[in-house]
């Protein structure tokens, strides 16, 4: 039965020391460490913060870095697209020109060759009537010169003349 | 530096408890030499599990090795009277000092109760269920009984440890050391995963002190309990005073935290059928019954669960004896179980003395979230 009896003498100095040592240790104990555990704690997180925060900024840097580069792929992308745009129309433009150019020369060459050509043989033309007339001269030279065929042609003009 | 002086204060304060009379230590009593006394093992362990005004600490043979405490008890006739509980041992003998005796048998054993001039207890006689009965008048007794010892010097540890660390956190912030990583966590402990969840993050702050008072009270109080010797061994948390003393406290703070909306849930519980609480209010008279229970079965749970662990372990220890009594050797062999049994026990209580103080602080902040629960 004394076992769950509660004494008044225990209870008493229970009582009276427990509220003692509540008391001193709230004061001298709890308060500064918890106030201290709960300081250390927003330390912690406001580094922790700190530190998400820069990863963000990070992060951020680099997505823009990223869009600058895109950008900049972009805009070469177009450049160099642009660049063979124009150097196709330059080869083009130039092939053009040249065809003209050579069909122009082409032309002129033919008109050169046609004209020289007939030059060539106005020239062998009149370079055949003189060989013609000397080789006349010399062919009647050589019938001449026998008295026999002198007569011989006479007799042939004569007989020309008279048919005419 | 800190630690000496802090030896000192101990040392003082161990010389004002017991310094008041010459006789210190090493008292040699002899009782009736009754070497052949038969093992009565109920009263060994309820002699180790109860409250006495001495605090005992060895015998061998007829030398008893105890520390005599200091009865303080008042009595209606002669008023306040302060002596050395060694006043009433005298020749080896139970003598009654200045109209008190110390009851070494029956119920009242352990007890002071009042004498006559002649020796005689003094008697009052008062009606029980109709009959009259004599009945021994007893003093109020305020002696610093073992369990006060115990009680001080538990609490005189548990200042030093805790204001000592709390001075570690004071200036500039260090990683913890020493003591501080083995404290530290069970504050967090208590903070995060009682305080917060059963309080709620708002309002938990005010019962931290508490709490944490509460949870380390009985966490080394139940430690100290597990220590066989001299300054520890007294079975402190499995007193029903104390238990009763931090129920009541929890008791107190939750009544006085209490807003109306757990006073609605008490008397007016919402959802709950009308003729539960028309013209019978039953559920009402549940719920008042049930807020004594909750402080009720605080005291009792504590006590028992600690009260139990040591009368098994003085159990098993006891087994030797009563072996031993029938033969020597049994006893012997028997020890060897009976230790082992004893170390897996002991293992097993200081499970016990965390769970207890565990549970104690945790259903105390469950209570104090029911009570300043806001309406949801």
């Amino acid at each position: 039965m004394q076992l769950v009896t509660p004494g008044i003498g225990l209870i008493f100095w229970m009582t009276l020391s427990f509220l003692i040592v509540l008391f001193l240790l709230k004061k001298f104990a709890w308060k500064p460490i918890l106030e201290s555990l709960k300081e250390r704690e927003n330390s912690i997180e406001e580094a922790l913060n700190s530190a998400e925060k820069a990863k963000q900024e990070m992060l951020n840097i680099k997505s823009e870095n990223d869009k600058i580069l895109a950008q900049a792929k972009i805009e070469r992308d177009g450049i160099l697209k642009e660049a063979k745009e124009v150097r196709d129309k330059i080869i083009n433009e130039a092939k053009k020109s040249a065809l003209v150019e050579a069909e122009k020369l082409k032309q002129d060459a033919i008109t050169d060759i046609k004209s020289e050509k007939e030059n060539a043989i106005n020239q062998i033309r009149a370079e055949m009537a003189i060989l013609s007339v000397e080789i006349a001269e010399k062919i009647i030279r050589k019938e001449l010169s026998s008295e026999n065929k002198k007569e011989e042609i006479i007799q042939a003009y004569v007989q020309d003349v008279k048919l005419n | 530096m800190n630690k000496i002086t802090l030896a000192k204060y101990i040392a003082i304060i161990v010389f004002f408890v017991f310094g008041t009379h010459n006789r210190l230590f090493a008292e040699q009593e002899n009782h009736e030499s009754e070497a052949k006394k038969k093992l009565d093992v109920g009263a060994l362990i309820m002699d180790h599990v109860l409250d006495a005004h001495e605090w005992h600490i060895l015998s061998y043979n007829d030398f008893h090795l105890s520390v005599p405490l200091p009865v303080i008890v008042y009595s209606q006739t002669s008023g306040l009277n302060i002596f050395m509980s060694s006043k009433f041992h005298h020749e080896h003998k139970y003598v009654p000092y200045k109209g008190f005796a110390l009851a070494t048998e029956g119920v009242l054993k352990g007890k002071i109760y009042e004498v006559n001039e002649d020796g005689t207890p003094k008697t009052t006689t008062i009606v029980k269920n109709g009959e009259k009965v004599e009945e021994a008048v007893l003093p109020l007794d305020f002696s610093i009984t073992k369990n006060v010892v115990a009680l001080f010097v538990s609490l005189i540890i548990i200042l030093w440890v805790f204001i000592s660390i709390a001075n570690k956190y004071k200036g500039v912030q260090k990683a913890p050391t020493g003591l501080q990583n083995a404290i530290e966590p069970l504050i967090l402990f208590i903070r995060d995963d009682i305080a917060k969840p059963a309080i709620g993050a708002k309002k938990y702050e005010k019962y931290m002190p508490y709490l944490l008072t509460v949870f380390m009270f009985i966490f080394f109080n139940n430690l100290l309990g597990l220590i066989p010797i001299f300054p520890g061994g007294a079975n402190l948390t499995g007193n029903i005073s104390i238990t009763f003393v931090l129920a009541i406290f929890t008791f107190i703070i939750t009544t006085r935290n209490a807003n109306k909306n757990y006073w609605v849930h008490i008397f007016n519980a919402p959802g709950v059928p009308w003729w539960l609480k028309y013209p019978i209010p039953l559920m009402p008279l549940v719920e008042v019954i049930g807020v004594f229970t909750k402080p009720f079965v605080l005291m009792v749970r504590l006590f028992a669960n600690i009260t139990a662990g040591h009368i098994i372990v003085l159990g098993f220890f006891s087994l030797i004896f009563i072996f031993g009594e029938m033969s020597v050797g049994v006893g012997y062999g028997i020890s060897i179980v009976s230790i082992a049994f004893t170390i897996f026990m002991s293992v097993l209580e200081l499970l016990v003395a965390f769970i207890q103080a565990y549970v104690f602080t945790l259903l105390s902040a469950l209570y104090f979230g029911m009570a300043t629960e806001e309406h949801h």
